[in-house]
């Protein structure tokens, strides 16, 4: 398959002046449901943002409010210098891939393509150049006539793709694009999308509950979760330094188990962690974040160097394909996971044998933990 | 190992005639026909035996004469009256689809756009005239248009007519009378078709640059066309065919193709013109029907383009 980058396209500018966008104190009750809590966010120009967060969490609500669908209780939004938040959306002139791709069904590839430009008064040739362009920039030469319900799901994905930048928008704003595609066409329109963006070098606000994809696509990714930001950084930057125990447990197949404070000391059964950063907080709740790829299964008798050691029982192992998961359970009743290679021989470790789990200690993250009685149980 | 192989020989050896339980599956699917059908049979044979028996008994009796097979119901329709009442029967069916079409796309639009509370209101509004009698709503516009009926009274009383208007016993009247009772027949259709519209064809219509108006124009009213053509073809038909508020409000002065049809036989007996009568409408309805259909086709083909 070939790529965005070396598809044979017109001219173009190559990076129409791109703009940022600033948001201020914005706010949106649904009645007694607050969506939108004060929320604060500079995203750079050209910059490729995700609002990441569960369902509810106010992301879609922030975007909405970008594309002017939805009007705040209080707040700005600015784009560039101009503020927006009273311009209705059609002047707001910002491209966007809605869920359902909202292609019109009354009209054919190439209408959908052509209308935003027939509302801005192009003319006929014009026009026809840069429907040609725009479908072969998304690698939909010969579709034009087809009507839209003759094309699968990525190609749709596609035409709107297209249509929401056939008309030289500053920004564009996508709000979970790729939920209704399978696995392996998301996973390649994820980086189709990107190579898009980083030709267009449009600034693109993105909305996904899917970490993954957050952390694929990313330069930023803002952690949304009851209508407030939670942590904006890059994706490296999250999770290796996750904030909160929230975006801990939300980015990554983490497990979190409660450790002791003591006197700025932080301790997990007993035994004092080495940490490669001193505690942000001396809060006394405190967890530590485990991610299963950054665990190993050390035999009991080895000599475990400067790593820090949880000692537990093996479990469980789960193939999956290209690794094994080993759940190992602590004495204190939670379960941790580790991962390591398909073919590694700690899969001959029976259930019920002893273990010694271990942690470097620069991958040992303490984060303030918001609950104390949340489980222990990862997410995905 | 061995309980697999052991598996797959019993299947082998079951399946080894044809192939596994291929008949059993075709006799089973069979049966669920023959059940579907079972279901289907009484509404199938109520409308054989209620509508289209009697249609064809009809349209046979039109071409029977005394002295057996005749054309005669048809030459005699070749006649000015029958033609004047064509004509009118025609134009009241298209002014009242229009005048319904006019009248209830804003109030189903209204409704779709609602919250699910607001709309069942209005919609409840639309079918209560539904729950009384037509023949009490056909007298109550008799009550509201006659010569000193409510409007005439009012109309006088704020000064702005001398004489009372002539608003029933006439076309007018018929209209006014027709579109009131046809109106929900055109609302139903539209608000269903509308409510089917998700709200991102607006959004986006509206992301790429199409004002308000402009994005109602170029999308949601293509959009809403399957309940635009489906609410046109019910109440232009009805109206075709409809007799008791023509006869009420149209006082004898308009004469409607029912009422040619009533007469032939209430006054004269004769139901081969009668017949006669419900054959030419039935031909025209349907060639009206099918010229829509083909008309809306290459529409929606021309939209494609």
């Amino acid at each position: 398959m070939r790529t965005l980058s070396d598809s044979a396209v017109g001219e173009r500018p190559a990076a129409a002046a791109s703009l940022p966008v600033t948001v201020c104190k914005l706010t949106k009750r649904y009645g007694a449901f607050t969506a939108l809590k004060d929320v604060d966010l500079a995203i750079r120009s050209g910059e490729f943002l995700t609002l990441l967060g569960p369902s509810g969490s106010g992301k879609t609500t922030l975007l909405m409010v970008l594309a002017g669908f939805v009007r705040p209780d209080a707040g700005s939004v600015a784009f560039g210098e101009r503020e927006v938040v009273l311009l209705p959306p059609h002047k707001r002139d910002i491209g966007m891939v809605f869920q359902n791709y909202a292609l019109f069904p009354h009209m054919s590839v190439a209408g959908n393509l052509a209308y935003p430009l027939k509302l801005r008064g192009h003319g006929k040739q014009d026009i026809a150049d840069r429907v040609a362009q725009a479908l072969a920039l998304v690698q939909l030469e010969g579709y034009g006539e087809r009507s839209v319900d003759q094309l699968s799901g990525g190609q749709r994905q596609r035409v709107a793709l297209a249509r929401a930048v056939i008309f030289e928008p500053r920004i564009l704003l996508m709000d979970e694009p790729l939920s209704a595609l399978d696995k392996n066409l998301r996973e390649r329109m994820q980086l189709e999308i990107r190579r898009l963006h980083d030709r267009l070098g449009l600034t693109t606000v993105y909305v996904t509950h899917d970490q993954r994809e957050a952390l694929t696509m990313s330069d930023r990714i803002a952690v949304m979760n009851h209508g407030q930001i939670l942590q904006v950084d890059r994706p490296r930057d999250l999770y290796d330094r996750p904030s909160t125990r929230f975006i801990a447990e939300f980015i990554g197949e983490t497990h979190c188990i409660p450790i002791e404070i003591q006197n700025g000391e932080a301790s997990l059964f007993g035994r004092a962690l080495r940490l490669a950063t001193p505690l942000a907080t001396t809060a006394s709740a405190q967890a530590l974040v485990l991610r299963p790829e950054r665990l190993q299964l050390l035999s009991a008798d080895k000599p475990t160097h400067d790593l820090n050691t949880i000692d537990g029982t093996v479990r469980q192992h789960v193939f999956q394909g290209d690794s094994v998961v080993t759940f190992v359970s602590l004495p204190d009743g939670h379960d941790i996971a580790v991962r390591h290679p398909y073919g590694n021989d700690s899969e001959h470790l029976q259930p019920g044998t002893a273990v010694r789990v271990g942690i470097a200690p620069r991958d040992t993250i303490v984060v303030p933990a918001e609950n104390a009685t949340a489980t222990a149980s990862g997410r995905a | 190992m061995s309980t697999a192989a052991a598996n797959d020989l019993s299947i082998a050896s079951r399946g080894e005639r044809h192939s596994l339980n291929a008949d059993a599956l075709k006799r089973s699917e069979r049966g669920e026909q023959v059940r579907l059908l079972a279901l289907t049979l009484p509404a199938l044979l109520l409308v054989g035996i209620v509508a289209l028996a009697p249609i064809g008994w009809l349209s046979g009796l039109s071409f029977v004469g005394p002295n057996g097979l005749t054309l005669v119901n048809y030459q005699r329709l070749i006649h000015p009256s029958y033609e004047l009442t064509l004509i009118t029967t025609f134009q009241l069916a298209f002014l009242v689809t229009a005048l319904c079409l006019i009248l209830g796309y804003p109030l189903a639009y209204l409704a779709s756009q609602m919250s699910s509370r607001g709309a069942s209101l209005v919609l409840l509004c639309v079918l209560f005239p539904f729950w009384t009698s037509l023949l009490v709503r056909t007298y109550a516009w008799l009550v509201i248009l006659q010569r000193r009926g409510l409007v005439n009274t009012w109309l006088r009383d704020l000064g702005v007519i001398d004489e009372p208007l002539r608003l029933v016993h006439n076309f007018t009247g018929t209209a006014i009378g027709m579109t009131h009772i046809m109106l929900p027949f055109m609302v139903l259709p539209l608000y269903a078709a509308m409510k089917n519209i998700s709200p991102d064809y607006m959004r986006a219509a509206s992301n790429l640059g199409a004002s308000p108006i402009r994005a109602f124009w170029n999308v949601f009213v293509p959009l809403s066309r399957p309940g635009i053509f489906a609410g046109l073809i019910i109440v232009f038909v009805l109206s075709l065919g409809f007799y008791v508020t023509p006869a009420l409000l149209g006082g004898g002065r308009v004469m409607m193709w029912s009422m040619q049809i009533e007469r032939s036989i209430a006054v004269y007996s004769d139901w081969g013109a009668a017949s006669a009568l419900g054959v030419v409408l039935l031909v025209i309805t349907m060639g009206i029907l099918w010229l829509v259909s083909r008309l809306a086709s290459i529409g929606s083909f021309m939209e494609r383009a």
